[in-house]
């Protein structure tokens, strides 16, 4: 349940579901984020939620944050059925141009590439969240020995398609976006279509992630 | 040769970024897609108001320097607002000198040679007829670095068209006076992981002046200045973001989130720009300083109607 509710600026609340990362609190993000849209209150523009945050955002010309806060502490919270988990292959290249952070993650892992790619591709990722841009999805948890922090100066632009690692996370850049996770390698897939403006995004919180690793020649058939 | 139906604009010179806005979209955060919109509010509802526009009609916004359209067909209205200095070139090669704030009259041939915003950023163009956009989740307001919008998601390019729906609306050639005010600090709450930094680093951020970098466009603003020191942890996990969050990654540097923002971010924040001072802080140039001043929910929440009702008026003097 919400731990603590906060203000964040003055056009959002910002409900704190504790430290933890996990399926559980998720779960519990998603089903209040569920709960407040099905509401459609009024002055309510943004509802974004992530592994242990909802962030619920209002026109201040509407509404204010203590009637917010107040809607959000009364609201009685009804279970959701869950709609079934997809399992989704996505297949990534990890060679020369796409492994942009190669040196980095041999020598703050202290494991071989090769090593560390074995480690990332026998394991299947669950979607905490899609967001940051376009249907990126955040996708965890990674392998304990994989754990890294992000960039100390975010890149400007990281190339469509690339795969980063942060913590205990993996995530997907569906643009060329400004971005600071360490990249493994990249998908010639289109992670997020838009236009198909009912479901764009391929991968949704919830489903199940299968990654896949090919040749740059598979890649480029792939892409054309 | 018969009269032509079609009434459009020809880009003769696009800018250097220049694309279509509107209010911009809502409730797709948590797919990832921004909020967009014009980055100066005020000058955009402006712009609408002197065309007697629905105050969610579609603009051109144009920042440094402006497009160079030449126009074909029946007669319109345009005005521009912001700070900018731009000329009409009537077909007969007359030149006007333009004042913002002021409705012109185009007819076929004219030139509107928007040549710079001045010691700010951005500026507006807003047309009498209704631009002919596609609307992609129910705003036409083009995301160039998320490719989604109208115009594919590009922002304008040299030689396009703008093509216009023509339905003769009326307006009159008003002008409104008003002179874009300059701010002395830029007013915000802490936010949620203030205190993360270190009490030098708070002496800093609230005492010392930041300089507006390069990298700054529609998505964000970074700042330089002395290192904001962080105690607790330079990450954290990655949660939803709104306009005005000032982030600060590692390397103790300042990023504030604007209108194209992503959605979700694990850099701490230290602080939030006040809904008031959003468009003055979307006019702050490269190499200018900016002072952060603290101020509280109550206080923002005032700031901001006095802002609403500074704006409300603004409009009304509009007759």
């Amino acid at each position: 349940m919400i731990k603590n509710i906060l203000n964040l600026g003055d056009a959002a609340v910002y409900c704190d579901f504790g430290k933890d990362v996990n399926q559980e609190i998720n779960t519990n993000v998603i089903k209040y984020f569920k709960n407040i849209r099905e509401k459609n209150i009024e002055g309510i523009t943004n509802i974004t939620p992530s592994y242990n945050k909802l962030i619920v955002s209002f026109d201040l010309e509407v509404t204010s944050y203590s009637k917010v806060k107040q809607l959000i502490e009364n609201l009685e919270i009804e279970e959701k059925k869950e709609k079934q988990k997809k399992l989704i292959e996505i297949p990534i290249c990890c060679e020369t141009d796409f492994k942009l952070d190669h040196d980095r993650l041999e020598k703050l892992l202290k494991i071989k590439f090769d090593e560390i790619l074995d480690i990332f591709f026998n394991k299947e990722y669950f979607c905490y969240m899609t967001g940051f841009i376009a249907g990126m999805p955040f996708l965890g948890d990674v392998n304990e020995k994989l754990r890294l922090k992000r960039l100390e100066t975010p890149r400007v632009k990281v190339p469509k398609g690339s795969i980063g690692l942060t913590e205990q996370f993996c995530n997907i850049y569906t643009y060329e976006s400004p971005g600071g996770w360490n990249i493994i390698g990249n998908t010639p897939l289109e992670i997020f279509n838009k236009n198909n403006q009912h479901e764009p995004a391929l991968i949704n919180p919830g489903d199940i992630v299968k990654f896949k690793q090919i040749t740059k020649e598979e890649y480029d058939k792939i892409k054309s | 040769m018969t009269k032509s139906k079609v009434n459009f604009f020809t880009v003769e010179r696009a800018g250097v970024n220049t694309t279509f806005q509107d209010n911009g979209r809502k409730n797709l955060n948590h797919i990832g897609i921004p909020t967009s919109g014009a980055m100066d509010k005020r000058n955009y509802l402006i712009a609408n108001a002197l065309l007697k526009k629905d105050s969610n009609s579609a603009v051109i916004e144009f920042a440094y320097q402006g497009p160079l359209l030449k126009y074909y067909g029946d007669k319109l209205f345009v005005a521009i607002t912001g700070d900018v200095q731009f000329k009409i070139i009537k077909d007969n090669k007359d030149i006007i000198n333009g004042e913002p704030y002021k409705v012109y009259l185009i007819e076929n041939g004219d030139q509107i040679d928007i040549q710079s915003t001045n010691k700010s950023v951005y500026g507006y163009l807003a047309i009498s007829e209704n631009l002919i956009l596609d609307k992609i989740w129910d705003s036409i307001s083009t995301n160039t670095k998320a490719k989604i919008g109208s115009n594919n998601g590009e922002k304008l390019s040299n030689n396009q068209q703008i093509n216009i729906e023509h339905k003769n609306r009326n307006t009159s050639l008003t002008k409104l006076n008003y002179i874009n005010s300059k701010i002395e600090y830029i007013r915000v709450l802490k936010a949620t992981n203030f205190d993360y930094f270190s009490e030098k680093a708070k002496e800093i951020f609230f005492n010392k002046e930041f300089k507006v970098t390069k990298l700054s466009d529609r998505m964000g603003m970074r700042l330089e200045g002395q290192i904001l020191e962080n105690i607790v942890n330079t990450n954290i996990k990655s949660e939803g973001l709104v306009k005005g969050v000032v982030q600060v990654p590692s390397d103790g540097n300042p990023i504030i989130m604007l209108a194209d923002h992503g959605t979700i971010g694990g850099y701490p924040k230290i602080a939030n720009v006040i809904s008031a001072d959003f468009d003055k802080l979307a006019q702050m140039t490269p190499g200018s300083s900016i002072k952060f001043k603290e101020v509280s929910l109550d206080e923002a929440e005032k700031l901001f109607k006095f802002y609403n009702l500074e704006t409300n008026n603004l409009i009304n003097q509009i007759s």
